[in-house]
């Protein structure tokens, strides 16, 4: 184990003091020794006049935060160590030389509803406004591995993503869209390997070779459990395909990010920032150990893993949260896990603004928390985002909100110059000191999920609900007691408010249509080759050492629906269910 | 003798966003009701009958999925086709304000948003079984 290379006197952002720069005209001060003295005389002087409102001056992760931070503050940090260049080792200011110089982050908006027709319709929408990449956001029961008839998909379908249950959908959802040039990223999970097959055997219908599609599959099975609760199967097989998938892209698919280790959920569900840092990268790098315990070279594989991180709304925790996670990421992988290739030391990752950061009261006012939000993630470097709209917290965004939404992106890109410098925060005495602090935090987390017995243990144990619970009840007591302040919730509130902003409605017809279409694809297609294909996939879910990915195209090509193909593996796999605890 | 206020807190659906709902519990707890949680991912018809089972006063649905239009009716017809309609349906959860107007014309009691503090929940449902005395 290396020991991380960071402070370790458990209080660091007690600041030993302050050193207030020198005055214009004043002397230089002359060394350490000098800054020291003045930034504990500072420090000595702000304790016995200065006067502070009462407030908890805590991070919205109820971290302490002193009143100010100085070079003494950075005693133990070494610069060429620990902060480094970018593109450079351990990566903490960028994973690129030029950062945003060279290129902009992609902006990426999550979008999907109803039929696959309407998400088509909204996908074309946003290309046309400037977007660069696609992602898609599916229903509830495709999250889950059903099928839209299913009865457990009732009231669900199309509701709050869009509906695929066959090839047939996928098809109708990138119409018009060349899956070779724009990429695509998926956020689907506990079934990912049915829907990455579904979206291949699309591609191979449009003529596109494998080796030429590009983009992500979230395929996070771990923060299901942890945080978003949308599983398939149990961990442990849960696991078997996650590695599949990962196996599959490296052998097959150069420009495929096969998971995208997400935080995100796991802060939306009440984390801490530390909690999110440190869980999504402890889930990271178990799917590292066990692609290695499969076999695989880890420079074969670790350049496909990208992360997927919240922007809260605490700035400067925010801006560090990415830092850290760069640094800790690189110095696991090269230090730990033995990587050789520079890529696999990289952490790459997606953003997306705080959707439990909004509100429904004064809707309006979310679009000036998204845009504080998504600075945060360009300042931390990140290579996508996602900006979200002010009415999510109501409804569905309208294409209005989403606009506006997507055009706060291009303000922060082209109007306000922090594209102009890479990781311009870096130096600061308090974002170095956050940086520092997260990473301790994050070690600090690695060590106690290890001596539970790893991350499956901890799921199957309820660790991480536990922790994210307590975070998430501390946190409502806060804003309850009015400890915390939330713009139009517990204070500055309008009671009289009447909301105004258009409403996008789901029409329960969507359901009706889907069912319909699903039965007629089960009418028409080739019943006995889909029914040798979803026995094929039961059999080699019964052998561990077959990786399930052929066997899914092979259904998917045939028209088999995704509900079909997890039925088929649910045989062998089981079922998951989490013990209720509050 | 006083009985305590008796809640299930149930997710409904198969929608997966239970830090609300675990939340909910955990407050409703502290303010001295006996809280039940169902768990995810439950249909309907398992809320009903844990309900009843329980002999619950309340019934606290978290709902972020949009299937609220389908799943609210659906749990108040389940207990008045089992006659426990003295048991009141509530919830919570991303509910546009013209449809908690229409769950409430269907029956459905209070519905909370985003935002809203669980004090208010704890003081509706403390109201309505005042309101409501159980004959025995």
């Amino acid at each position: 184990m290396k020991e991380p290379a960071i402070k370790t006197d458990g209080q660091d952002t007690q600041a030993k003091d302050a050193d207030q720069a020198q005055p214009h005209g004043g002397p230089r001060s002359q060394g350490p020794s000098e800054v020291e003295r003045a930034a504990s005389e500072w420090k000595h002087k702000y304790e016995e006049t200065a006067k502070e409102r009462d407030d908890l001056f805590e991070t919205i992760s109820g971290n302490h935060v002193e009143p100010l931070y100085t070079p003494t503050d950075d005693a133990d940090r070494d610069y060429l160590r620990d902060v480094g260049f970018p593109g450079e080792y351990p990566y903490t200011r960028g994973i690129h030389q030029s950062m945003y110089r060279g290129r902009m982050w992609t902006m990426r908006q999550f979008a999907g509803f109803g039929t696959a027709a309407q998400t088509n319709e909204r996908f074309h929408y946003l290309l046309e406004h400037g977007q660069m990449g696609l992602s898609v956001a599916f229903d509830v029961p495709t999250l889950m591995g059903f099928d839209s008839d299913d009865p457990k998909a009732r009231g669900e379908v199309g509701m709050c993503g869009v509906a695929i249950d066959s090839l047939a959908d996928m098809e109708t959802l990138f119409k018009g869209i060349p899956l070779g040039e724009i990429t695509t990223s998926m956020t689907i999970n506990g079934p990912a390997a049915i829907i990455w097959a579904l979206f291949l055997a699309a591609a191979e219908k449009q003529g596109v070779p494998f080796e030429k599609v590009g983009g992500t599959l979230q395929n996070d099975a771990f923060k299901e459990f942890v945080a978003q609760k949308c599983w398939c199967f149990p961990p442990r097989p849960a696991v078997r395909l996650v590695v599949n998938t990962i196996q599959y892209a490296a052998q097959h698919m150069p420009k495929w990010n096969s998971v995208s280790v997400s935080g995100y959920h796991i802060r939306e569900a009440g984390s801490t920032a530390a909690q999110e840092l440190a869980f999504t990268l402890k889930d990271g790098f178990t799917y590292v150990e066990e692609a290695i315990k499969a076999g695989l070279d880890v420079d074969d594989f670790a350049p496909r893993l990208s992360f997927f991180f919240n922007a809260h709304m605490d700035f400067f925790e925010e801006i560090a949260k990415y830092r850290a996670a760069r640094r800790i990421w690189a110095r696991h992988l090269r230090e730990i896990y033995g990587a050789k290739n520079p890529r696999s030391w990289q952490l790459r990752f997606h953003t997306q603004t705080a959707g439990c950061s909004l509100t429904a009261q004064q809707p309006e006012n979310n679009i000036v928390r998204t845009a504080i939000e998504a600075l945060a993630g360009v300042l931390g470097g990140t290579q996508s985002l996602h900006t979200n709209s002010m009415d999510e917290t109501l409804a569905l965004p309208s294409d209005k909100a989403v606009k506006i939404a997507l055009r706060t992106q291009q303000i922060i890109a082209h109007e306000t110059g922090v594209t102009n410098v890479a990781d311009p925060l870096g130096g600061s005495y308090y974002v170095e000191a956050l940086t520092d602090r997260l990473e301790r935090e994050a070690e600090d987390y690695f060590r106690e999920i290890d001596a539970r017995g790893g991350v499956v243990t901890c799921i199957e144990q309820g660790y991480f609900q536990r922790e994210i619970h307590r975070a998430s009840y501390r946190y409502q007591q806060e804003l309850e007691q009015k400890k915390r302040i939330i713009v139009g919730v517990n204070d500055y509130v309008e009671t009289d408010e009447k909301i105004e902003i258009p409403i996008l409605y789901i029409d329960q017809q969507v359901e009706r249509d889907q069912v319909a279409a699903l039965r007629k694809v089960r009418e028409t297609r080739d019943n006995d080759l889909v029914a040798r294909r979803m026995a094929a996939l039961t059999e080699a879910a019964k052998d561990e050492s077959k990786n399930l990915m052929p066997y899914l195209i092979d259904c998917a090509r045939a028209y088999g629906t995704k509900g079909e193909m997890r039925k088929a593996m649910a045989v062998v796999f089981g079922e998951h269910h989490e013990a209720p605890e509050f | 003798m006083d009985r305590k206020i008796r809640v299930l807190v149930a997710k409904a659906g198969l929608d997966g966003h239970d830090r609300g709902a675990k939340v909910v519990a955990a407050s409703f707890r502290d303010a001295g009701f006996e809280v039940i949680y169902t768990g995810l991912h439950q249909t309907p018809e398992q809320v009903v009958e844990a309900a009843i089972q329980e002999d619950v006063d309340v019934i606290a649905v978290s709902l972020l999925s949009g299937a609220h239009m389908t799943i609210f009716p659906e749990v108040v017809k389940l207990m008045r086709d089992k006659g426990a309609d003295h048991v009141l349906v509530t919830g919570g959860g991303i509910i546009p304000p013209q449809d908690m107007e229409t769950l409430g014309k269907q029956g459905v009691g209070k519905l909370f948003g985003p935002g809203s503090p669980t004090a208010d929940a704890v003081e509706y449902i403390r109201e309505w079984c005042a309101a409501h005395p159980r004959m025995v």
